[in-house]
Formats: C-alpha cells, structure tokens, sequence
C-alpha cells in the first residue's frame, strides 16, 4: 500500500457510517450503537445510501462485480474525513483489497487509496484515532470476546475493543481458549463446506462455553451469527452479541439468535 | 499426472474425515503442541520477524536469477565430482533415477524423508521395476508399509496412533517372534531401527530431498531429527539427491539464515537435530560417502509460475506451520487434500503442479482466516494466492453454477441501491416476522447447509438504512 500522509484531525470530524450489508439487513441496531459511540466521542455521523463492499464476489473469484461495487463505495463515501465500520472484515476489504483491485488504474487507484486510509474498523477507529480510552455504559456480569480474523490479522484490532470494554462498569472479561482461532464462518465457506465449517465452530462453541462467562462478544456479525447459531443449535446457554452494542450500552434488544422471552430470563 | 490424485473427491474425503473418530484424535495433537513450540521459539528470539523478511528476500532474489543460480550450482556440482540431471516432469525424473539405479545394479534403494519422491512417486516405479525401495524415516517407513501418502509434510504419520502402528509392524516383521511387547512407542522406535539397520547396510542407492542446494558450493543440505538421512547418503555406493528447482539458494550464508526460521517454523526447533551438508562424491581424504553423488533437479510445472502471481509459492522452506495452524487442516488432516501436498500452501501449490481443474476445491476450501500468512517463515501470502485460484477458476467457469447464478443475482441488487433496500426491506421484513418467536430459524429452504449444523438467527426486522432515513432524515439536512 502506498503510503499516505496522515491527516491532521479535523475538530469535529465528519464520519460515513459504512453499516456493512449484514449489520444493515440483519441486526441494524448494532448500526445505531456504532453511532451512538461515534457522536459520543464527538463525531457527526451520516450514513449514505450503500450496499455491499463486495467481498462475497470477490473471495468467490469475481474480480469484475468486485470492482464495480468497490467503485460505487468509493464514490458514496467521497465527502468524509473517515469511513467507519461495525466490522473488521468489511472495513479490512477496503483497507487491504481495494487499492490492489486497481492496479492497473492509476486514476481510480488513486481514489481506493484514499478511501482505504481513512476507513476504520469501529473499535480501533475509536481508541486509535480518536483517542477514546472509556465509554459511558454499564453491563452487568461477565463475557468473553471472539477475535474475528479479518479485524485481528489485517488491521491489527486485537487490544482496543478490549481496553474499551475494560471501562464499561460492571463488566469483567474472561479470556477464552483459542480466542483468536477461526470460528469457521469464511462467508460462503459456511455454505459451501458446511461440513467443515460445522466442526469448526463446534470448536469454538466448546470454548466459548467452557469461558464460563454468560456472554460473548465480537466485533462481525457474520462471525456472531455463525457463533449464535451454533450455540443455540448445541443447547449451549450462551447470549452472543456485538461488542459494540455492549460498548454503548444498548442492550435492550434480545441477542443475536434469541427471541424477546429469551432475554428476559 | 504422477500420483493417483483423490482432490476432486474433497468433499466426500472431508466428510470421511471428520467422522473418522481415530482421526480426529490424532488430529488434536498436531492442534496444541507445533502451534504452542513454534510461538516459544520465536518469542525467544528477538530478530525472528527480521530473519523472516530476510528470508522472504533471500527466496525472492533467487528466483528472480534462478536461471543463473541453476546453471552455477551445477557448474560447483560437476566441480565436485558429481553429476546433475535435469528433469522437466515427473516421468522423466523417475527414468532417470531408474537409469543410475539399474547402472548401479542396484536391488535395494533406501531413502531419506523426500516430498517430491511422493509427487513423482518414485516408490512404486522402482517397485514395478524390479528394486525395493526402503524408506527410513519413521514416519514415511510407516506409511510405506500401508500404502499411503503422507498426511502432513513434516509429519507423515501424524494421522496415526500407537495401536495402529503395531498392527502394521506385526502384519509386516513377521519374522520376528510374535509375543514380543510393543506396547510402548519406544519399543516401536527400536524395531524399527533394528529392521531399518540391516537395509541401511544392504542398500545399493540412498535417495534422499534436499532441504536447500547451494550454487556456491555446489552442496545439497537435508535436515532431520532422526539421522536416517546420513545414513542414507553415506551408507551406499551411490547417492541421488532429489530436489525441485525452487531449493536453490544463492549462498551458505543464506542458508545459515533460512535455517534459523525453519525449525522454529516447524517445530519449535532452533535447528533440528542434524543438519547435513554433502558436496560431490567422496573424496580420497574422506573416511566414508558414496562413489557416485547424482542430483536430479525437478521442474514438473514450476517454472511456469515463474513470473506470475504464483511465483510467490516457489519461496515455501516446506516448513509445515501454514497446515499446523490451519482450522481447515485441523478439521479434516492432510488426506483429505486428496494429493501430495496438504493444508494451506498445498491448497495454493497442487492446481499448480496438477490443475486446477482436478484440484478445484483446495483454494475454496479456506474461510480466509489468514493464519497460515500470519505463520510463514517467508511471507506467502496464501490467501491472496488462494483467490487467485478462484479467480481463474471464475474467469474459466469453473465456479459452481449455484454459486455463480447466487452471486450474479446479489451482485444485481448491490448494484441498484434503491432496488437493494426495496428488497431487502421487503425479505427482511418478512424473515423477522416469521422468526419473531423463536428468535432464530432450525431450518431455512436455500440455506441447507448453514442450517444442518447451526441455527439462523433471524433479523430485527427493519433494515438501519429503513430506519435511519425515518428517524435521522430530518436531522441530517
Ligand atoms: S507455505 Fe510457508 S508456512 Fe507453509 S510450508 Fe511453506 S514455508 Fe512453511
């Protein structure tokens, strides 16, 4: 990746909230706490008409679609000074993907280059640019929380989501075995190799239990869902949610894969 | 073709792995001990990460002058008294290796532990040929006496137990009294090196890989724990190393470098227990070594990844770390690749050698985790490798048609923003509604495959963008 010089600051800087396709369709609360976390810690925050970053087609081989929808995300996210995402993998494909798919095209090169230096996994964008240390939110026991790969090995968020959650009051967390294994999501891998994918995150479902702490957090809902399925599924009595609904202090939807009755208990 | 290829099959060897309860045991060993003496050595060794950028830089420069490291290497070889042969396919490298045999009227040929003896499978041409190949190493002797390819790169037997292995051994040491006690894992070790002995003395060929050849010294280096290889070089008249181009490396001081992250890589090692250089054939001065020292350099498909985005694969030390921390690996074993080469860098290099076409799946069959690159002594990008495999597969139509037809009709709606969210509104709406009790759904039709092992969690409802432009729209102007 080229290297870019870092902007300065800006006072009160304008954040494109990038919702992630998942985020949007599936549990779009997780949306309203990165904006809540965002505004408090100073930020104004749009979100722009968007779809999808185009990681299915482009880990399914489709480099074509890839860089016709990497092209209209570049373009919808133009205007601000950061780009900000509730996921490590959607935010990772901008980071680490798009300049490459551009290769041969200085122009829009040049466009992809920008946009991946100003775009942010939530967690770090908070503790790393904005120098975030606590948030203002209460939680109730104890959880442990899954490293999600993309965020962990491509953008190197591994200690702010923890050093975040280390300020919410009345939460502790309990380290995991293998916190920072796969869950075996892989996007269309779960479908595709079901079998595989099975066993991996019956895996990782042991572990989560075995943390003995009542809840688990990460920061990609499709990595959560995969989780919350398969814990629901094994009669495993975990309640999974993202780490940002946590950082927020909005809980009150139930969590992922349970219903409302569920939660209440 | 060489070895007899089970890839296309993955799926079914997947699945025949994973409830193979045996396996899966065995399967837990290789998950905690490499993983936890990999990260002790590296820990311990403060320029771990530089030695790999220079190893990565070391490989790189090598290839991109590998014509001139080749044609100096064998300059120093021929220098040395020993003779160089190269061999464009893998049936060309097993004539040539039958020929110095038959030369050397050999009966018997012992072997050292070699991954590109498997890919030409050498073995079973001599076998057809009339000579006995013995394999000494431990693990490849063990899979020897079952017929089968070896499961891991550095561990070739890592697939089995104990028990099974004393089945093998009395199955096959029948002359050996059958009361005997084998209970023990040592007392397994023993036997062997007992029956491995009276071939080490018997043998007329010793074959053994090369971990690195030198093109200033003209020398062949292999590094072992079990010291079967020495004897294996040293022991008969004549001695074949059997390597493929990318073993080149310019100098010993680039060895001493790439040595100093393979053994970590592989097992926590600083260095293995032996480490053997050999150049040439023995010398009047030498105490003992082989009359004849021939070295068969392999291409087999190679040199075409020279120059493309695949070249970065010609850079792998064969240290195994990319499959020891591979969730995919853990989950089937090496088998299941259905080829020579397993795990991560067998996923990238088996299309290479075998074609895409046959080896579709191993590229595919990876969540992209991104633990294997985060492991490689010299930075192979294996995801990024294993989408260019997808790649040309998508460009070749060799995608699934499901899998096509599925993403053309989502890369529509992604492409119409507003089509998008009247849709997805529309269906998720609708998904929300019909999972609002449970919260989640056991079975869902088009989504068989996530639901046979996990529950899907239904969604809130509304889509964010539905309600961010009904609570936020009046705000934002
Ligand atoms: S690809 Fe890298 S990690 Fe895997 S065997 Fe080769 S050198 Fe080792």
């Amino acid at each position: 990746m080229s290297a870019m010089p870092f902007p300065a600051r800006p006072e009160k800087p304008r954040v494109g909230l990038f919702v992630t396709c998942l985020v949007d369709l599936m549990r779009p609360s997780v949306g309203f706490a990165a904006v809540k976390l965002l505004e408090d810690a100073g930020c104004t925050v749009e979100a722009p008409v968007q779809t999808c970053c185009g990681q299915p087609a482009y880990n399914s081989g489709d480099r074509g679609t890839t860089r016709d929808l990497a092209m209209r995300m570049i373009e919808a996210f133009q205007g601000y000074d950061y780009v900000v995402a509730p996921s490590g993998s959607c935010a990772g494909m901008i980071k680490a993907h798009y300049p490459e798919l551009f290769e041969e095209d200085p122009n829009w090169r040049a466009k992809a280059d920008a946009l991946a230096t100003k775009t942010y996994e939530l967690t770090s964008f908070l503790v790393d640019v904005l120098g975030v240390t606590k948030v203002d939110a209460s939680f109730n026991g104890a959880v442990t929380y899954h490293d999600s790969c993309s965020g962990l090995r491509e953008l190197k968020v591994k200690t702010q989501p923890r050093r975040l959650l280390a300020s919410v009051e009345g939460l502790t967390l309990v380290e995991m075995k293998d916190s920072d294994v796969c869950c075996g999501f892989g996007g269309t891998f779960a479908v595709k190799y079901s079998d595989i994918s099975g066993a991996i995150v019956e895996a990782k479902a042991k572990n989560i239990e075995e943390a003995q702490a009542p809840t688990v957090l990460a920061g990609d809902l499709g990595c959560l869902m995969n989780m919350a399925g398969k814990l629901s599924r094994d009669g495993r009595p975990v309640q999974v949610r993202h780490v940002a609904e946590v950082l927020a202090g909005m809980t009150d939807e139930p969590p992922i894969g349970a219903a409302k009755a569920d939660a209440i208990k | 073709m060489t070895v007899h290829s089970t890839s296309p099959q993955f799926k079914q060897n997947a699945a025949r792995a994973l409830n193979d309860d045996q396996l899966q045991k065995a399967l837990g060993n290789v998950k905690q001990g490499f993983i936890d003496k990999r990260q002790m050595a590296a820990d311990k060794l403060p320029e771990f990460e530089a030695l790999r950028d220079s190893a990565r830089d070391i490989k790189n420069h090598t290839l991109e002058h590998l014509d001139l490291y080749l044609e100096a290497y064998e300059e120093k070889v021929k220098a040395s008294g020993g003779h160089v042969h190269f061999a464009r396919d893998a049936a060309e490298a097993r004539d040539i290796i039958l020929s110095i045999c038959r030369e050397t009227g050999a009966k018997t040929v012992t072997k050292g532990k070699s991954m590109i003896s498997e890919e030409i499978g050498i073995n079973h041409h001599l076998e057809a040929n009339g000579i006995t190949p013995v394999e000494t190493d431990l693990g490849e002797y063990i899979i020897q006496l079952r017929g089968e390819l070896p499961s891991h790169i550095i561990a070739p037997a890592v697939h089995l137990n104990a028990t099974q292995v004393e089945e093998d051994f009395r199955r096959v040491h029948t002359h050996l009294d059958a009361k005997r006690d084998l209970s023990e894992p040592v007392q397994l070790l023993t036997e062997a090196r007992a029956v491995l002995r009276e071939r080490f003395l018997a043998a007329d060929v010793g074959i053994t890989g090369a971990n690195f050849l030198v093109a200033e010294t003209g020398t062949s280096i292999i590094v072992t724990n079990e010291g079967n290889g020495d004897l294996t070089q040293i022991l008969p008249k004549t001695h074949i190393v059997l390597a493929s181009i990318e073993k080149l490396v310019p100098t010993l001081e680039d060895v001493s470098q790439l040595l100093r992250v393979l053994a970590r890589s592989a097992t926590g090692q600083e260095l293995s227990v032996y480490t053997t250089f050999s150049t040439g054939p023995r010398r009047s001065t030498d105490a003992d070594g082989p009359e004849n020292y021939h070295v068969v350099i392999l291409d087999n498909g190679r040199s075409s990844m020279l120059g493309t985005a695949f070249e970065e694969m010609l850079r792998c030390i064969r240290c195994g770390a990319c499959m020891n921390h591979c969730p995919v690996y853990h989950a089937v074993g090496g088998h299941a690749y259905g080829w020579v080469y397993p795990g991560p860098m067998g996923a990238v290099l088996t299309p290479s050698l075998i074609g895409v076409d046959k080896a579709g799946h191993l590229p595919n069959a990876s969540t992209f985790c991104g633990r294997c690159e985060s492991v490689c002594p010299v930075r192979i990008p294996l995801p990024k490798l294993m989408r260019h495999w997808r790649e040309r597969e998508f460009e070749r139509h060799l995608t699934p048609a499901t899998v096509r037809s599925g993403l053309q009709l989502w890369g529509f709606f992604a492409k119409r923003p507003a089509l998008y969210r009247f849709a997805t509104r529309a269906a998720m709406g609708a998904l929300a509604l019909a999972g609002r009790q449970r919260g989640r759904f056991a079975w869902l039709p088009m989504a068989k495959g996530w639901t046979k092992y996990r529950d899907f969690p239904a969604p809130q409802g509304e889509t964010f963008q539905q309600r961010w432009t009904r609570e936020r729209k009046g705000a934002r102007a």
